[in-house]
């Protein structure tokens, strides 16, 4: 049967297909859908869940691989970095039932904070890494990644990008195929590294190497098309399809399925039959660098970027020199449209109050991150999850008191777990006076509305034990933990207030559900009252994307396709002059 | 053959934008066509631009659509139209949702929307500008504006009408398929 998949949907079906028994994994664009579309499947056959971080998530696919049963973990570019610790020792340690990493990296940064190859890491980890360009490449490259996991004694990285995790295309959809959990047998020169064993180990992971570039040579994932040409290309995921689209049959191709090892002698042969020899790839030049070092002469990164996608205009222009189609210029500069916090978002209150009392923001990931832009200007510092509770301890650590009881650190319920009660640990344990605002909306927001370990529900939907977040930041040793509603924008500034300005550590939990979520029922539509209005602007300083001036008069408008009608702006008006229609 | 037919769908986070391509990327797939969506998740669905392609024929490789590469445009909104307008294929169509919603520069006030979009556009490509969210009302409810829109889409691809109805019928929940349906016939009706 043929379906449309996403390429997220389709990964999902093909670890299905390849009986992968266990999946565990944190969110992140554009990883997400894989480990949700996993939850689909029955619960006999596969345990799904959403870990706290990357890290715990790779540690438990490998403890569950290590158990016998084939297992998965999916997670964004930068979520490898939080996971590379156990992913390097467990190239050492390899598998019992198959391991497959999935890491979607994100050219073009549609949702990310940056641009990392993760293709440096199979080489770094000396783990074997499949790359596939479309859906039905997604599901067959997954079972494959599967097969030669358990062949050669190996995890293996699955490498997407946000074109191919969400594009959909057609896809042949299978059975599940029978593989019984494997024996488990205690063998500490297998799994324990520790030195001496890790020293033997390390020959092995070399000789591996070798085994899988010998494999690499001639296994279907790789495959040369000669289509007569002079122009040779090699190329691998996306940008073959970009490829494909912009030359056609005029060149001939060799598209690695598999990036990592890679076999010099086949791309000696590709190259040996063409008179110039491209390499078309996103990001860094890894394929070029391997071709360099293989002896080859091609031509890659002198006139392709290193930054963000490609288009199939970009590659007809860079290696034909036709000029794109015509298109119709826009003259004017045209206003940006960036992402904003939805209307009803309770982190708004929160900046609101923030900005008015021109702290310093240390800030974290999430739809929170948001608070950077204007009209609400309040973040002064994204890194990475987790970052806004020890960069702060690190600010005030350095600057002093006075500083200190001007800087507030904040982060979301999900990222709060993920890694930011590590930094609050070291805030109690230095002895810090940090405010921390956990801006517990419910949900993990950006990423489109996971469950986390605060929410009580699992990926499932099935309740669970919740965490409670006062008596956590109690038990490290925060003794001031509040909790108050962004909303009630007055309590809320005077809460903050009073906390910085406190000599120990303190934790304001910062609690109103996020406003997309079902159970969240705002209703009626702000509207205003044109007597009462004097046109302060105090409501257009939320920058809620309902409320907007009328450019000739000067009045205030609330749009009632977007207001859903939360409130928050009748809570700022200085004059009484927002109320409900119909009221 | 058939050649590739490219479709760019765009307009503001939270529209909808999404369902659309779904619609149109499953009607098409009945038609036995090859098929590539290639939607927007994350953090640009949080009100900002979106963006999603489709493309069918025979044969398709790219799931993105270059400069100067739509055969329609299907804009949600009016300012986003206007920026997608370098995509239209010389002699290409755009169908635009007369509705304008202020991106935060205009409502900071550090930039203007722009004025006079409908007649910009008119004045270099052929352009069917409908109000979709008063028709979505008429139809029942204003989150049917994305149907009313895949109406006024639908006579620009050679599937016929039962297929989108019934790619809609197989897409939406069925407490709202009515005014789905509706929406669809309204949209329809203006193209
Ligand atoms: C290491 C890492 N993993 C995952 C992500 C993707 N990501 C960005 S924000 C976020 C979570 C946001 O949830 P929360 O902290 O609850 O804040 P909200 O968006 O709900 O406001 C995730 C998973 C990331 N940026 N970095």
């Amino acid at each position: 049967m043929k379906k449309l998949l996403l390429g997220n949907a389709a990964v999902a079906q093909g670890a299905y297909e390849a009986g992968v028994r266990f999946v565990s994994s944190y969110p992140g664009t554009p990883s997400t859908e894989i480990t949700e579309c996993m939850a689909t499947y029955p619960e006999e056959e596969v345990f799904v869940e959403w870990a706290p971080n990357e890290k715990v998530a790779a540690e438990a696919a490998i403890g569950a691989a290590i158990a016998g049963g084939r297992a998965m973990t999916c997670c964004k570019h930068v979520g490898l970095n939080v996971m590379a610790d156990p992913v390097f020792t467990d190239s050492y340690i390899g598998v019992g039932g198959g391991a497959v990493f999935v890491v979607a990296d994100d050219p073009g940064m549609h949702s990310s904070q940056n641009e990392q190859d993760s293709r440096h890491y199979a080489r770094a980890a000396k783990i074997p890494m499949l790359e596939p360009s479309d859906s039905a490449e997604c599901l067959a490259f997954t079972k494959a990644a599967f097969d030669l996991s358990e062949e050669f004694d190996t995890p293996v990285f699955l490498r997407l990008s946000t074109r191919v995790s969400h594009s959909q295309s057609l896809v042949e959809i299978g059975g599940r195929e029978d593989h019984p959990l494997k024996d488990y047998e205690k063998n500490i020169a297998k799994n324990v590294m520790m030195p001496a064993f890790a020293i033997k180990k390390h020959v092995i992971v070399e000789g591996r190497t070798q085994r899988l570039k010998t494999y690499a040579k001639t296994s279907p994932l790789n495959r040369a098309e000669d289509n007569g040409g002079k122009i040779g290309v090699i190329t691998a995921g996306i940008c073959y399809d970009y490829a494909k689209e912009a030359l056609g049959d005029r060149v001939n191709y060799l598209k690695l399925g598999m990036v990592f090892p890679l076999p010099e002698e086949l791309l000696r042969d590709f190259a040996g039959k063409c008179e110039k020899v491209y390499v078309i790839e996103e990001l860094d030049p890894f394929l070029e660098d391997a071709c360099r070092a293989a002896g080859i002469d091609v031509i890659g990164k002198q006139i392709f970027t290193l930054l963000g996608e490609y288009t199939p205009n970009g590659i007809r222009k860079a290696i034909l020199g036709e000029d794109p189609a015509p298109s119709v210029a826009v003259e004017e500069t045209i206003p940006g449209r960036p992402p904003v916090m939805c209307p009803g978002c309770p982190h708004r209150g929160t900046f609101y109050v923030l900005k008015k009392l021109g702290l310093t923001v240390s800030g974290d990931i999430g739809c929170y991150t948001l608070g950077a832009a204007a009209p609400l200007s309040s973040v002064d510092t994204t890194i990475c999850m987790g970052a806004s509770i020890s960069a702060a301890h690190g600010m005030a650590k350095v600057r002093g008191k006075e500083f200190a009881h001007k800087l507030v650190s904040v982060i979301g319920d999900s990222t709060f777990i993920h890694s930011g009660i590590t930094g609050l640990i070291d805030i109690v344990y230095n002895k810090g006076i940090n405010t921390v605002i956990i801006l517990d909306n419910s949900i993990t927001g950006m990423t489109g509305h996971q469950d986390n370990p605060t929410t009580g529900l699992t990926i499932r939907k099935e309740p669970t034990r919740q965490i409670d977040l006062i008596t956590l930041c109690r038990g490290v040793g925060i003794d001031r933990v509040t909790v108050a509603d962004p909303f009630d924008v007055k309590e809320f500034e005077q809460v903050v207030r009073r906390e910085i300005a406190a000599d120990e550590p303190s934790v304001i939990i910062a609690q109103r559900p996020c406003a997309l979520l079902k159970s969240v029922k705002y209703s009626g539509c702000a509207s205003v009252d044109a007597e009462k209005c004097r046109r302060c602007g105090m409501c257009m300083k939320l920058g809620c994307p309902a409320i907007s001036r009328d450019p000739g008069s000067g009045a205030i408008r609330i749009d009632r396709a977007q207001c859903n009608g939360c409130g928050l702006c009748q809570n700022v008006c200085p004059f009484g002059a927002i109320g409900k229609e119909g009221d | 053959m058939k050649e590739t037919r490219s479709i760019m769908i765009v307009g503001v986070g939270g529209q909808g934008t999404l369902l659309a391509s779904r619609i149109l990327g499953g009607a098409v797939i009945r038609l036995g066509y090859d098929v590539k969506v290639s939607e927007v998740h994350g953090m640009s669905q949080r009100g900002g631009s979106v963006v999603t392609y489709v493309r069918y024929g025979d044969r398709v490789y790219s799931p993105i659509i270059d400069r100067g590469g739509a055969d329609v445009i299907l804009a949600f909104e009016l300012l986003e139209a206007y920026r997608a307008l370098p995509w239209l294929k010389p002699g290409g169509k755009i169908l635009v949702n007369r509705q304008k919603m202020d991106p935060m520069p205009v409502i900071t006030g550090a930039m203007q929307y722009p004025e006079r979009i409908e007649e910009k556009l008119s004045a270099v490509a052929d352009v069917t500008a409908i109000d979709a969210l008063a028709l979505a009302e008429e139809a029942g409810s204003i989150k049917a504006v994305n149907v009313v829109l895949i109406g006024l889409m639908a006579k620009q691809t050679d599937i016929p009408k039962e297929v989108w109805l019934d790619t809609i019928r197989t897409t939406v929940p069925p407490k709202f398929l009515d005014v789905n349906r509706k929406a669809f016939e309204l949209g329809y009706a203006k193209a």
